[in-house]
């Protein structure tokens, strides 16, 4: 050293600053997040302008999900295995203008529930009566999702349940029970499918659905001749389960067209939704896979196109495991928020959230991931995300449960899985490699996120102090204005853990609008359909969805905070057929029905 | 990481062919080339890398800091490999959604060469305590490249074959081959003791980590003893120090014990140097 001990000393003084660095940048996160302590409702209500109130119990919901126990070869790491299942769909299965529940249970033998709403609070579990209860008898499978739709345009939501296993289609019998029709339907003997989604991909009017595989179908879970199912890389797999298009021909049969329309991948799918990302009327494609990238599959209406790469979201694998559209900005885009895995000190994967580049040009599409910018990336292990207005301000929120196997609390198999989970394919990819977990948690007990949108690009987490506490290991959320109060309540499944009803009360200056859409040439369900909403000065498009997040599906209507003394200009729909329709005079605090006009 | 490369005692001249490219191996450019290599190998292969602009970022600070700081404490400006080498080393290994780690930790690699210094020498392997301290210090939004580098045999087996190679020719193959022997050795010690899977405790050598710690940071010459003898009993060290920690389920096991064994060889090396030439000079 040329330097005297003075300047030795400064040097060692901004080494000692270097090192403090992270504690700053530790603190400046630390502010920007809302008070974790929880605050009494008033108090709620007066910061965030609105509260959530768990209350299953007292509407008569005592739901405790099962998880499924596979084959003994899997014993050692059976939790982490068996660990997905939860899954919750809304749907108004008996036009009664009340939204009810279907929530999937996973243990051979178990019942699946559907909570008829009893328009006081309560609900009812009705599966049994209706016929979609025993789902998950011996030797077919269990069950893991079921998304609604009316296939065949008779009025009434029909099911499709996905399972490892064996899937099935149930047709609504007017709202009076349920025929199962899976074999006329022509859907194959067995799929390990976790995600599901119902769309008119080619706008025929007839909705077709994509199942995504997860495991091989050519795997049974509960007879295993080889241990060597798991995925043979952590972000590079490529041997899952393979993609399904059933094109819906219209006299109750499907036609798989998976490859003739240009969808063939063999990543290990857990959530997919579909949307109109670029304005052009058809909805694409968008797949959240685990151990790997993302996929976006372009659709022209008659095929679809991979362009992950091209678009910017197929580089940087991660474990995608949701899959959820919001027009986070009121600019009339779609924002894509696709959650992954965070656990401090081991792996930060960071959740995504994929928002439209601007001045790209038309038809085509560029994302850039902002979780960070806006202060959502870090949600845990996380799993179901959705997007909803919780607070009426006219900004969408964002809602994530998160939590993977929750057993002893002081013992982790982080340092396990990070063993095999780095190493060679041969490794990772045989179950008789990993260590047993021997009851220990993996990213277990988990706070939530409930994510508040400042309208100013920047999310803050109110979770703690709105009253959601829970730290189930969270799987599936779905929204819906459960009541008919004009609020977007919130249900989530959880693994192994009870059905969780969070009623919100909101803020009564905060006013809101609701939309039901009926399609009449597009189909029934108007799944597809877009409504942009014009009001003081702002717009926000949002589409009616045939399953999104993860293992979920929120509610047909659509709903949209609007903030203090709102003025409407209008309502835009554009329907799957293509047709546009401008509903006028609209007032706040009101459900609106809009059937597609012949 | 190879902080600075010895260049191996061998005379080459006028190298043509084949030989040509020995010279290149045997330059203390060699592992400058070869990161960048496996860098561009596995980022093309498999989109390695979340970012570019980090791993260039964290270049960009490693060498902004070590021009900055050698002009201005040792009066010279200095050459570059070195803290190319460190800055694409921060780029690889750590893993963060966040820009700033990577600056920082390139800095704090770069910096500690001027500030934990015994006897001239810098005691610490830049990128390793770099690394170390953002692992121990950040350990929220920071974790180190564990899993996203390929999980297949081929890639594995080019560099493994690569990087034997040049090791070797740069005579420190019995550095690496000596912390492979143990780490072996002992992952079937820790099988036996914790009754996991014996894959499973070979596992992580398997990965992308190891490839990087193996050829380039337990070989750095910098922070190495200087016997033969010594290096091997070094490797074996961290080997064993890696072997209990894993033992405790410590997840960067291999980062932290080359953290806590380098500077502790070191300071032992020197301290029997020094008492050997007090022994010479008493017995003079």
């Amino acid at each position: 050293m040329k330097h005297g001990p003075f300047a030795r000393a400064v040097l060692a003084l901004f080494f000692v600053g270097l090192l403090m660095v992270p504690s700053v940048f530790r603190r400046i996160a630390a502010d920007r997040q809302s008070a974790k302590t929880r605050l009494d409702t008033k108090e709620s209500l007066a910061r965030h302008g609105f509260y959530l109130q768990e209350v299953s119990k007292a509407a008569g919901v005592d739901f405790v999900h099962e998880g499924p126990t596979l084959d003994p070869k899997l014993k050692e790491i059976m939790p982490e295995v068996a660990s997905m299942g939860a899954s919750v769909s809304i749907v108004d299965f008996d036009r009664d203008g009340w939204p009810d529940i279907y929530v999937t249970n996973s243990k051979i033998g178990s019942k699946n529930a559907l909570y008829r709403n009893m328009h006081d609070g309560t609900f009812k579990d009705v599966a049994s009566e209706m016929g979609v209860a025993d789902v998950n008898k011996l030797g077919t499978g269990v069950s893991m999702g079921a998304v609604w739709g009316d296939y065949d345009n008779d009025g009434y939501e029909d099911l499709l349940l996905i399972k490892w296993g064996k899937p099935e289609l149930f047709h609504n019998d007017h709202g009076h029970g349920f025929t199962r029709v899976t074999e006329q339907a022509g859907l194959p003997k067995w799929i390990n499918a976790n995600t599901a989604i119902w769309f008119d991909y080619d706008g025929d009017g007839l909705l077709d659905l994509f199942i995504g595989g997860y495991y091989p179908e050519d795997v049974d879970l509960w007879h295993l001749t080889t241990t060597k199912i798991m995925p043979d890389s952590f972000e590079y797999a490529k041997n899952g389960g393979r993609k399904y298009l059933f094109h819906n021909l219209g006299n109750g049969k499907f036609e798989e067209v998976s490859a003739k329309v240009g969808i063939d991948s063999r990543r290990w799918a857990l959530a997919a939704g579909a949307a109109d990302l670029r304005g052009t009327g058809h909805q694409d494609l968008f797949i959240a896979n685990d151990y790997g990238v993302s996929e976006l599959y372009l659709n022209d209406g008659k095929r679809f196109h991979e362009v992950g790469e091209e678009t910017g979201i197929g580089f940087s694998p991660k474990s995608g495991m949701n899959v959820a559209f919001g027009d986070i900005m009121n600019q009339g885009k779609y924002s894509v928020y696709v959650s992954n895995i965070s656990e401090e000190g081991v792996l930060i994967q960071g959740n995504n959230l994929w928002v439209p580049e601007d001045g790209t040009p038309a038809g085509t599409i560029k994302y850039q991931n902002l979780a960070r910018d806006m202060g959502v990336e870090l949600g845990g292990w996380s799993f179901g995300a959705q997007f909803g207005d919780l607070n009426n301000d006219g900004n969408l929120d964002l809602y994530l449960t998160n939590g993977y196997v929750s057993l002893d609390r002081n013992r982790s198999y982080w340092y396990d899985f990070s063993k095999v989970s780095g190493g060679n394919s041969t490794i990772i990819g045989d179950a008789k490699n990993w260590p047993a977990m021997d009851g220990r948690s993996l990213s277990g007990y988990q706070t939530k996120r409930v994510w508040l949108n400042d309208g100013a690009g920047r999310f803050v987490d109110v979770a703690q102090a709105v009253g959601v506490t829970d730290t189930y290991d969270g799987r599936a959320v779905a929204l819906a204005d459960l009541w008919n109060t004009g609020a977007l309540d919130v249900v989530v499944a959880t693994e192994r853990g009870p059905l969780l009803i969070y009623k919100n009360t909101v803020d009564p200056a905060d006013q809101w609008i609701e939309f039901q859409l009926e399609g009449t040439k597009s189909n029934r369900s108007a799944i597809g359909a877009e409504l942009t909403l014009y009001w003081d000065g702002k717009e926000q498009i949002q589409e009616v969805s045939g399953g999104c997040g993860f293992a979920a599906q929120n509610d047909r209507r659509l709903h949209f905070g609007l903030g203090k003394n709102p003025k409407i200009e209008k309502a835009v729909i554009r329907w799957p057929s293509g047709k546009v329709q401008t509903v006028d005079e609209l007032k706040p605090d009101e459900l609106y029905t809009v059937k597609e006009p012949l | 990481m190879n902080e600075q490369i010895a260049a191996p005692n061998i005379a080459l001249e006028n190298p043509r062919g084949g030989n040509r490219l020995l010279a290149l191996l045997d330059s203390r450019y060699t592992p400058p080339v070869f990161i960048t290599l496996i860098l561009l190998a596995g980022h093309l292969s498999f989109g390695m890398l979340e970012s570019y602009q980090k791993t260039l970022l964290a270049i960009a600070a490693s060498i902004a800091t070590e021009l900055v700081l050698s002009r201005f404490f040792m009066g010279k400006w200095p050459h570059l490999a070195s803290a190319y080498i460190t800055g694409i080393s921060v780029g690889i290994l750590v893993r963060s959604p966040a820009y700033w780690p990577f600056a920082l930790g390139a800095m704090i690699s770069i910096t500690s060469k001027y500030v934990l210094r015994y006897k001239g020498r810098h005691l610490w392997n830049p990128s390793n305590l770099g690394i170390s301290a953002l692992l121990f210090l950040a350990g929220d939004i920071v974790a180190s490249l564990s899993i996203q580098w390929g999980n297949f045999l081929l890639p594995l087996l080019v560099i493994w074959a690569l990087g034997a190679v040049i090791i070797w020719r740069l005579r420190r193959f019995h550095i690496t081959g000596t912390y492979v022997v143990f780490f072996l050795l002992f992952a079937v010690l820790r099988s036996w003791i914790t009754g996991s899977p014996v894959l499973s405790e070979i596992s992580p050598i398997t990965g992308p980590e190891y490839q990087l710690f193996i050829f380039f940071m337990i070989t750095d010459p910098k922070t190495t003893v200087k016997s033969r003898r010594g290096q091997c009993a070094v490797a074996f060290a961290v080997a064993l120090v890696e072997m209990v920690m894993r033992l405790d389920r410590v997840i960067y096991a291999p980062f932290y014990a080359l953290f806590f064994v380098g500077p502790i060889a070191l300071l032992v090396e020197m301290w029997w140097q020094s008492r050997r030439v007090q022994v010479a000079a008493a017995t003079a």
